[in-house]
């Protein structure tokens, strides 16, 4: 029981850092930026070479994963994604379907098709007893990282002034601009943080679930739905709806598995019906 | 968008002959559709990939209607379009090649009925709600469809297909032949047929009133257009069209397996919509033969990375010619005709 | 424009077409392989297309006189494509066979292709036990899932185990590997305590893993399609069943020799019934291994790739029984009852059902040389598709 509840937190909270970038862009730019798996992919792959190729540690593949998808991002963000803030949704589904097709076909060129494994480092390998629960330690690992970024996020969203500004923006970007808040270096940062922690996502998910080219189109829905249960206002509503999804997905599989496969799904919809804008969502003018 | 379904100016005449002018057939029309049956003497031997074409051009100009004259974002069009092709499938194959139920106008018939009414069942969940919740709440129906499609593996054949679809002769008289000739023949009217519904239903005052609506919600209701009927009406007719599309698949391939409840097809039918042009019917048609045309020379070369050339052509769309082809033919077209204009 | 270029193209190839085929008929035999090259299953398709190759570098491109060719044609893993595609080799290009299809539904497809045109469908990788059933001009040079579960079911009853779970991907195959142990596993005195079934889709298996460790089996039983089997065996060391005393076996899908390397060392121990292991010991697998190898690197070759290996051979040793015959019923009738020393061991075409009988091994995964192979110990010669037996 607590061990299940335990995975599913641990699945959740890995859900949460992935699709957290993602619903800051989409509240923020109201941009429905599908590629943001590309960026997860991009984290993956930066730690399949450090650890495979290189023979560098694991832990010193994440913050690379982080720092570099940011980059990555920003850089994208400047050229290219700039150009679509202000073109319809149809658009920009399709802009970023179109990177995300890219993204499979140059990774599947340099990388090859197959699917990547990467090993955990000896010192996460392995379980404790603790209450009655087992617990594998890379879980925890990940419990504790994504809970302490999570803090952190959350710290620079209401403490910083940065994270006023950002909050501002979100708000309200006609007034933020009036205030003389530079919006568009806002966004551009926000989009780089977002896609680096999808990187740094995509790092923790690749000694579970290994990687492969399509990794963008697999977990596109997942974060989809994170975010559409979530709403895009805040990042406590992704966080409270990535870990429900997580502990209600294992749990459903555990007892009961003949439905499990349809769970997540139908939570989706029951919630976009009853809650359009999200469980946690506001309901805005806009 | 607007820019490129943006009607031809018409001086001051009421509305109802400006629906009139708009429902009059054009040459080019009537050559792309003289130039589809030439196909049968220009070259036989690829009548399989004719029909594919006409296939996939009707399943994206029932997105057309969803999404380029009511304006719902949908990624889910997929799921109609399976069930369409699991009904006429299961039909063809219970009735054992004989009339009734294995007829295959009748088959196209019954796929209509089921899709549309799970299209009318569903629709409900795309009144409300931002592009982003319908894209959800459309691909999230798809994604449970093909759940279902998987797990009621003794209606479906699950994983292994459903086999044994054997659809008696089109209209008792014309067998499906191994050159795959009546096949293409018998897509190619179903398509034209339901075409020619399509057209009139656009340019009809209900048309209007949907482009109404996609132009501003507020405004259509302001002026007393029950906005969510006229929805409902759309997103059913658009399931059916694309449920009829499916069992055109299921007849002429006599197969049915679970790949035709996939996401990869909802979204290729979506990118055929847009590299032909979004909102304009005829872009269903020219991105379908556009994008089978690259695939065929893109994919013969390299068929493992035919996917970057795809994904690269859909971003300079975006950024340099929205609108599609239909676009590009008609910013042409005004090219030409503009200087005409000025010198007379 | 690109409305006239394709027509344009279209035409120019139906003139090729109609002036070549008849002109090049009398001394090119033409095979149409039909793969999934793009999409989930591409690297089937990859596998396969390889050892096609290899073998027509190893014995050149001429039998009995003729000139073989091989056109190669993606399919993406759709159906409606592979039946197109199939339509269009017999029909256009003339192809005196058609061979490939990477999945069960692709197979099925083209069948009813196959029984019209005449035409023999070499079935180098779907594993469905019915689908030769389906036209009489299928024969097959891969496996069935059956016929590779059913050892280990037996071998499982024999060495000690007593309770089981099975852990399987929710889809036909899955099924189908869940029942054929269930059935000999219980026949043999065995009990299957429950029988869990994973979404395909899904990467996450801690659920369905911890219900199979809370149920204290002996033994936990796992098929997945190639390419799953990495993520599932992660999980599964994850969770420590070795160290709970719970064996885990399964069917070599799972330790696919594609990925099994890099899998790392927590599949060792794992015991798995296949057809196939690249550390098989005889010196004709060593020498398609190494040949493989050297022709791919960074490629080992699988399960699949001998499919397509024993497939191209097939049609090879019919063509040299007809003597360059390639009408479809005499080839058919070429194939049927051939046997010969494939790298996997001896193989044959039983005469009746037009399926392969070969050998099963019992194979436990361990270190050699540095590298995780998969290391035969037993093995259950001649297995036919036990589903087809109870017929």
């Amino acid at each position: 029981m607590l061990t299940i509840l335990f995975d599913g937190i641990a699945y959740g909270l890995l859900l949460f850092i992935l699709a957290v970038g993602l619903s800051i862009t989409l509240g923020l730019m109201n941009f429905i930026n599908l590629a943001h798996g590309a960026f997860a992919m991009a984290g993956g792959y930066i730690t399949v070479v450090m650890v495979n190729r290189l023979g560098l540690s694991f832990f010193w593949s994440l913050p690379a994963a982080f720092i570099i998808t940011a980059a990555l991002g920003a850089f994208l963000e400047r050229t290219l994604y700039v150009r679509l803030y202000d073109k319809s949704h149809l658009d920009q589904v399709l802009f970023s379907l179109g990177l995300i097709f890219m993204s499979v076909a140059a990774v599947d060129y340099f990388m090859g098709a197959n699917q990547q494994i990467v090993n955990l480092p000896p010192s996460l390998d392995g379980r404790l007893q603790l209450f009655g629960a087992s617990i594998g330690y890379y879980r925890l690992f990940v419990i504790i990282l994504c809970s302490l970024l999570t803090i952190a996020l959350q710290l620079v969203l209401t403490k910083t002034r940065f994270g006023s500004q950002l909050r501002a923006s979100v708000d309200d970007q006609r007034v933020a601009r009036g205030l003389g808040i530079d919006v568009s270096r806002i966004f551009a940062l926000t989009f780089a943080m977002g896609s680096g922690l999808a990187g740094l996502g995509g790092a923790l998910a690749t000694p579970f679930f290994n990687i492969d080219p399509t990794f963008p189109l697999k977990y596109m829905i997942y974060f989809l739905i994170v975010i559409a249960v979530g709403g895009t206002t805040t990042i406590i509503g992704p966080f409270f709806s990535a870990l429900l999804l997580g502990v209600a997905d294992i749990a459903g599989k555990y007892y009961v598995p003949a439905i499990g496969g349809f769970i997540i799904y139908t939570i989706m919809v029951a919630v976009l019906i009853f809650r359009p804008q999200g469980l946690f969502g506001r309901v805005t003018s806009r | 968008m607007t820019s490129v379904i943006a009607d031809t100016p018409i001086a001051s005449a009421g509305p109802g002959a400006h629906l009139v002018a708009r429902a009059r057939w054009r040459w080019p029309e009537v050559l792309l559709w003289l130039f589809a049956i030439a196909l049968i003497w220009i070259a036989p031997s690829r009548y399989l990939l004719f029909n594919e074409i006409a296939i996939l051009a009707l399943l994206a100009l029932s997105i057309d209607l969803v999404l380029g004259y009511a304006g719902i974002v949908t990624l889910g069009q997929g799921a109609f379009f399976g069930l369409g092709a699991y009904t006429a499938g299961l039909m063809a194959k219970h009735g054992m090649g004989t009339f009734p139920w294995s007829d295959p106008v009748l088959g196209l018939i019954g796929a209509a009925l089921v899709a549309g009414f799970i299209g009318f069942l569903s629709s409900f969940l795309v009144l409300r709600g931002s592009d982003l919740t319908r894209l959800m709440v459309t691909l999230g129906v798809a994604l449970i469809v093909q759940e279902l499609g998987n797990k009621l593996e003794w209606i479906t054949g699950g994983a292994d297909g459903l086999q044994g679809v054997l659809p008696a002769p089109i209209l008792g008289l014309f067998d499906f032949d191994i050159y795959g000739r009546n096949a293409y023949l018998y897509s190619l009217c179903t398509l034209f047929v339901l075409f020619v519904i399509a057209r009139a239903l656009v340019n009809s005052p209900f048309g209007l009133s949907l482009r109404a609506i996609k132009g501003n919600v507020t405004r259509a209701r302001a002026i007393g257009i029950p906005v969510e009927r006229r929805l409902v009406v759309i997103y059913t007719v658009g399931a059916a069209y694309a449920g009829i599309a499916g069992a055109l698949l299921a007849q002429t391939t006599q197969f049915v397996s679970l790949d035709v409840l996939s996401f990869e097809r909802s979204a290729d039918a979506l990118l055929i919509l847009v590299f032909g042009g979004v909102g304009t019917l005829y872009g269903a048609l020219i991105g379908a033969i556009a994008f089978k045309a690259m695939y065929d020379v893109l994919a013969s070369a390299t068929p493992e990375y035919w996917g970057f050339w795809l994904g690269l052509a859909l971003v300079l769309l975006v950024l340099f010619a929205r609108g599609g082809i239909m676009g590009l033919l008609r910013a042409l077209q005004e090219r030409f005709a503009r200087p005409r204009a000025e010198r007379t | 424009m690109l409305r006239r270029h394709a027509l344009m193209g279209l035409a120019g190839a139906a003139l090729a077409f109609g002036f070549c085929g008849s002109a090049l008929a009398e001394d090119t035999v033409k095979i149409g392989l039909i793969l999934p090259m793009t999409g989930p299953s591409a690297s089937t398709g990859r596998e396969i297309e390889a050892a096609v190759k290899l073998y027509m570098q190893q014995n050149g491109d001429k039998v009995a006189g003729k000139k073989i060719e091989v056109i190669t044609r993606d399919d993406t893993g759709q159906a409606d494509i592979t039946k197109r595609l199939a339509q269009e080799l017999v029909v256009n290009d003339k192809v005196a066979v058609i061979a490939g299809f990477g999945l069960t539904p692709l197979a099925l497809a083209a069948g009813p292709i196959a029984t019209q045109a005449k035409v023999p469908a070499v079935i180098m990788a779907a594993g469905t036990s019915m689908i030769v059933d389906q036209s009489p001009f299928f024969v097959r040079t891969s496996f069935t899932l059956p016929q590779n579960t059913t050892p280990m079911a037996e071998w499982a009853a024999k060495n000690g185990i007593k309770k089981v779970v099975t852990l399987v991907s929710d889809y036909g195959p899955g099924i189908d590997a869940e029942k054929a142990f269930k059935d000999k596993f219980t026949a043999d005195g065995g009990q299957v305590l429950d029988s869990l079934r994973a979404p395909l889709r899904n990467p996450e298996f801690a659920p369905f893993l911890q219900k199979a460790k809370d149920l204290k089996p002996d033994a936990l039983f796992l098929f997945v399609p190639s390419g799953f089997g990495a993520s599932l065996m992660k999980q599964v060391s994850e969770r420590q069943f070795k160290e709970a005393g719970i064996q885990v076996i399964g069917t070599g899908d799972v330790l696919d020799d594609e990925q099994l390397n890099g899998m790392g060392d927590v599949v060792l121990g794992m015991i798995t019934s296949m057809n196939y292991s690249a550390a098989h010991d005889s010196p004709e697998n060593k020498k398609y291994v190494a040949d493989f190898e050297k022709a791919n690197p960074n490629m080992r070759p699988n399960f699949m790739s001998v499919g397509g290996y024993d497939g191209i051979g097939l049609i090879y040793k019919a063509l040299e029984k007809t003597g360059g015959d390639t009408t479809g019923t005499k080839l058919l009738d070429a194939m049927k009852g051939l046997s010969w020393t494939s790298p996997r061991g001896p193989i044959s075409i039983d005469p009746d059902t037009r399926d392969i009988v070969q050998n099963v091994y019992i194979r436990k995964a361990e270190k050699k040389d540095g590298q995780i192979y998969n290391i035969e110990f037993a093995t259950i010669p001649n297995v036919k598709d036990p589903l087809h037996g109870k017929k």
